[in-house]
């Protein structure tokens, strides 16, 4: 259950919205589902009062969203951001993807968001409705009484592995500020790692070729904000490109992986958005540590106008042979 | 569509010899776009390149592959061919047959395999290949020597005396480098003071020559004929432009016990000292870690003495920024540290010393005014033994010594010894080696008068250990020849200790972007036919930072690096390469990661208006490459996240077509 509620954010909103601060906000609104919470802008304190959602199933992050809304805005926008969007927020500056003066970011803490497969799993499919409180009630089309589910069984796994409660970008800040967390983000890499070749690419066989490039990943990707991305441009001979052979498959995920390499904050929105539930995180977390083995401990998007190690170089930096024989060992 | 002509080159055998050449034109001819394919001796001869030409006209050819040999050999005279028969020189590529495939093959079916695929793969780049015209960069016409021992001092004089302007930058308070430690020069035994110190002075005296001395390069910049670099001005608390170089205040300073560098520690110099009498320039140089007045603000003596008022204690280091056409690399060597070498007991006991420290003992201007005689109880030493590899050729102690030969040890213990006996003939000299190598000019002669003439004895075989035992140095040796074990007391052991490249060399490869080998010598652009000129364009190699040599060798190399330097000093204009970055601004979205990336700082934004599908405008921040600065290493290609970043004559494009050719 999230500590900061609904009414706090609307109130505060309001406010910002009667003083001129902002003229719009970046908030959720409900989808078609009580689980299916979808990014909306809201231009009165009267359409929050409406529409305004803030519960367990607030998952989108917004930073992406600023891009877009920035480039003609006259006035200020307001955008809620939890703790791992304002990593994004910060890579976004980084890149200078938006203007960083027409937008007003609150703060709130976030205690996890719940996954809805992972609900499923407890209360079967047919979810008509889900309340949220200290337990979710959920009430399936099966059953009459609704079943209480408790949050923290159902967190998504980036909630479980959270790594920061910490923001580290705001204007202002609604609730307790947290600290950066040690997580165990890293044990699934590990067991991939400790994998055969063989075995490992049968796990992403068996994983990618449920892919049906819906592009959702790259739609929802904080770090994928190109004005063409490659595989919508014809000049790259890869447009819309469906998989030739059972391997290229894989390619749209995998190139997808390292044009965000050094970029990406590990966000989860990849794996969130994914209608498939392809475990999209743990190739972008695979980069990530090994970044940190190689170059030392990086997090994209802590601090704005950071050199992510791969742009940058340093004396220090391994050579390439060497990284080349610590894999051999590792293996 | 590219008409394109195939030339396969034989290389006399050397493809020939493992790649079927006659069925790689075969094969390339069915290529998509190929209309001409052949194959021929030697392609690069006046008669293959008739060749090339006579088919581009016949044939009407819009682009060329030559599969041949690297095109760091002959990519350039493809070119000229091209051109030479009015084709734009960038519609050539080459396919490297015989690096990349017949000296790695040892199977004719194999290699012939590779070298069609490698022909594929240039054929699909030359088909999207489109000609480029270079852009031209202007000259700065003054160059940078950096280390200002005989090889930067030569280099230096023989640039000035072109009418060119040079700087040198020596890290040490003086030039001379190590040749100013030596007594005698082998293999004429003329000494090295009276050859070398005319020259400081000629330097000094240049009008064209400006010295930096007790300075460091700390950045470069730019590119060939427009480097950019920071000199570090180390403050000697002495200003140089009053100090007349008297010697008072290095007679007055009571700071007494620092160990004196340049007799290699044997005795004591002061806090404020001038390295040898014929210093250049001859300043003199407060040494912060030893002077009082520096620790703890009382002393104040050399100021006090000083008449012409040039001690400055508050002096700061200084920056210079300057402009170069041309950076000489002349960073020397220095002889290994003999701290893993336990066996021969150099901590053990004052009277194992190095080969450098046995050229200060003999040295009329060293510790012991020439007199040769004990570090450890002033005795005149009745019994030496030299010891030679010592760190040198080793391969099964490749971790405590290096590989290579240290190429000067031989000539310069054959001096010791013959020095010592025709100074001393009381004294027993033996040396014990494992070759004798003395090719150069009267190199053997000399060594034979040592042996001969003289009466040293060599012993082949290594000393295994050296033992301090009273006044004596027990030397267990094994002699090869006789087969037999040896026990010598000595009176006095001389290591001649391997010689590496000066520690700084390596950081300032990085600095130049210059390529090195395994032990830290600067790598020539070519080792037979381009020896002075590394890699990296602008950047040339004098004397040892290169690779083990004499001094004659040296100053060899010196002249011709500087013959190369006035080469491009005088040239007006650089043409520059055309094949260069630049950037989609439809694509880019002003990330500032080529930015980054860029070792040229050749990357700039701009805030740009587009007109937009739906007849808005939108302001974005977009990349642009500044062409004159780029130099086309095609880092910001591949770390642009949106492909709008594409390098000329190498295109994403080009390059996957050529993955394309390879893989299918």
């Amino acid at each position: 259950m999230q500590k900061v509620t609904r009414e706090q954010l609307i109130e505060r909103a309001a406010a910002l919205f009667a003083d001129g601060t902002v003229s719009s906000v970046l908030g959720w609104k409900r989808g078609e589902f009580d689980y299916d919470i979808t990014p909306a802008v809201f231009e009165s304190a009267e359409e929050l009062e409406k529409e305004f959602v803030w519960n367990d199933f607030c998952g989108a992050n917004f930073s992406k969203y600023l891009v877009s809304k920035t480039v003609k805005a006259e006035e200020k926008i307001l955008v809620f951001l939890k703790p791992c969007d304002t990593y994004s927020f910060n890579q976004l500056l980084t890149e200078h993807r938006f203007d960083r003066e027409k937008v007003y970011a609150v703060g709130i803490p976030c205690e996890g968001m719940a996954d809805i497969e992972k609900i499923k799993k407890i209360t079967g499919e047919g979810i008509a409705k889900i309340e949220c409180g200290e337990k979710l009630a959920v009430t399936t089309i099966y059953n009459d009484a609704p079943v209480p589910v408790d949050p923290s069984d159902v967190l998504a796994e980036r909630c479980a592995n959270c790594k920061s409660k910490k923001h580290v970008a705001y204007d202002e800040l609604i609730g307790d500020e947290g600290e950066v967390v040690s997580s165990a983000r890293f044990d699934e890499v590990e067991k991939l790692e400790a994998m055969t070749p063989d075995e490992r690419f049968a796990f992403w066989q068996g994983e990618l070729s449920r892919c049906i490039r819906c592009n959702a990943c790259r739609d929802a990707c904080p770090a994928c904000t190109c004005e063409v991305c490659v595989f919508n441009n014809p000049r790259s001979g890869v447009e819309n490109k469906a998989p030739a052979n059972s391997f290229e498959e894989k390619m749209f995920h995998i190139i997808r992986a390292f044009h965000v390499a050094g970029r990406c904050t590990d966000c989860g929105e990849c794996s969130r958005v994914c209608p498939q539930n392809i475990p999209l995180h743990l190739l972008n977390r695979k980069f990530i540590k090994d970044m940190n083995e190689c170059y030392g401990e990086y997090q994209a998007g802590e601090e704005v106008g950071t050199k992510a190690p791969l742009v940058d170089y340093t004396t220090e930096d391994l050579e390439p042979g060497e990284v080349f024989d610590r894999r051999d060992t590792d293996a | 569509m590219q008409r394109i002509g195939v030339f396969v080159c034989w290389c006399g055998s050397n493809i020939a010899g493992t790649v079927d050449v006659k069925q790689v034109a075969e094969a390339l001819k069915s290529e998509p776009g190929v209309v001409f394919s052949t194959e021929y001796q030697y392609m690069c001869s006046q008669a293959g390149q008739n060749l090339i030409i006579d088919a581009v006209k016949e044939h009407k050819l819009t682009g060329v592959v030559v599969c041949s040999c690297s095109p760091r050999m002959h990519e350039a005279t493809f070119r000229k061919t091209a051109a030479a028969a009015g084709l734009n020189p960038y519609m050539v590529e080459i396919a490297n047959i015989r690096e990349q495939c017949s000296w790695v093959h040892k199977d004719m079916i194999i290699g012939t395999e590779k070298a069609i695929i490698l022909g594929k793969a240039a054929v699909a780049k030359v088909n999207l290949n489109a000609p480029l015209t270079p852009g031209e960069s202007p000259v700065t016409k003054r160059a940078l020597v950096i280390g200002g021992g005989i090889a930067g001092i030569q280099t230096a004089l023989d640039i000035a005396d072109a009418g060119f302007e040079v700087d040198i930058v020596e890290k040490k308070p003086t030039i001379g480098g190590k040749m100013a430690q030596l007594d005698k020069t082998f293999p004429t035994l003329d000494c090295a003071a009276c050859i070398l110190t005319p020259k400081m002075v000629d330097v000094a005296q240049h009008e064209k020559i400006r010295v930096f001395s007790y300075s460091e390069v700390t950045e470069v910049n730019g590119f060939v004929g427009n480097f950019e670099v920071t000199i570090k001005k180390n403050a000697r608390y002495v200003k140089e432009d009053v100090c007349t170089g008297c010697g008072i205040c290095t007679e007055k300073c009571p700071q007494k016990k620092v160990p004196n560098e340049f007799n290699l520690g044997m005795d004591m110099r002061r806090a404020i000292y001038i390295p040898f009498a014929q210093a250049v320039p001859k300043v003199a140089t407060i040494d912060p870690n030893y002077c009082t007045m520096m620790k703890t603000g009382k002393c104040g003596v050399c100021a006090k003495v000083c008449t012409a008022g040039a001690i400055d204690y508050t002096q700061k280091d200084e920056y210079i920024e300057e402009k170069y056409g041309a950076i000489v690399v002349a960073t020397g060597f220095n002889p290994i540290s003999m701290d893993k070498f336990d066996e021969f007991a150099y901590n053990q006991s004052k009277d194992v010393i190095t080969s450098l420290e046995f050229e200060r003992l003999t040295n009329a201007a060293g510790p012991t005014a020439g007199k040769l005689l004990r570090p450890s109880d002033g005795k005149h030493p009745e019994k030496i033994v030299f010891v030679q590899c010592v760190g040198s050729r080793c391969d099964s102690c490749a971790e405590k010594g290096k590989e290579y030969c240290s190429k000067i040890c031989c000539m310069y213990t054959a001096k010791h010894a013959m020095l010592t006996r025709d100074k001393y003939p009381d004294t027993d000299v033996t040396v014990f080696y494992i070759d004798v190598r003395t090719p150069g000019k009267n190199f053997d002669e000399f060594y034979r008068r040592a042996v001969e003439d003289y009466g040293v004895q060599y012993i082949k075989g290594m000393v295994g250990k050296v033992t301090p035992e009273g006044d004596k140095l027990k030397v267990q040796a094994s002699d090869l020849i006789e087969n037999k074990q040896l026990h010598i007391d000595a009176d006095l052991v001389v290591l001649a200790a391997a010689i590496e490249p000066d520690k700084s060399a390596r950081p300032l490869a990085t600095m130049l972007t210059a390529s090195m080998d395994t032990n830290d010598f600067f790598t020539e652009a070519h080792p037979k036919l381009r020896p002075v000129e590394s890699p990296t364009a602008g950047v040339f190699l004098s004397g040892a930072c290169q690779g083990p040599k004499d001094i004659p060798e040296t100053v060899s190399q010196a002249g011709a690096a500087a013959a190369k330097v006035i080469g491009l000093l005088a040239k007006d204009k650089l043409t520059g390469n055309p094949c260069i970055a630049s950037s989609d601004e439809l694509m880019c979205n002003g990330c500032s990661s080529c930015e980054k990336v860029c070792p040229y700082g050749a990357i700039t934004y701009q805030d740009k208006e587009f007109r937009m599908p739906d007849r808005t405008t939108k302001v974005r921040r977009v990349a642009s490459v500044n062409p004159a600065v780029c130099q086309g290493c095609g880092c910001c290609t591949v770390a642009c996240p949106s492909g709008a970043m594409d390098l000329r004559g190498f295109t994403n494009e080009q390059i996957m077509a050529e993955v394309d050719a390879i893989c299918k």
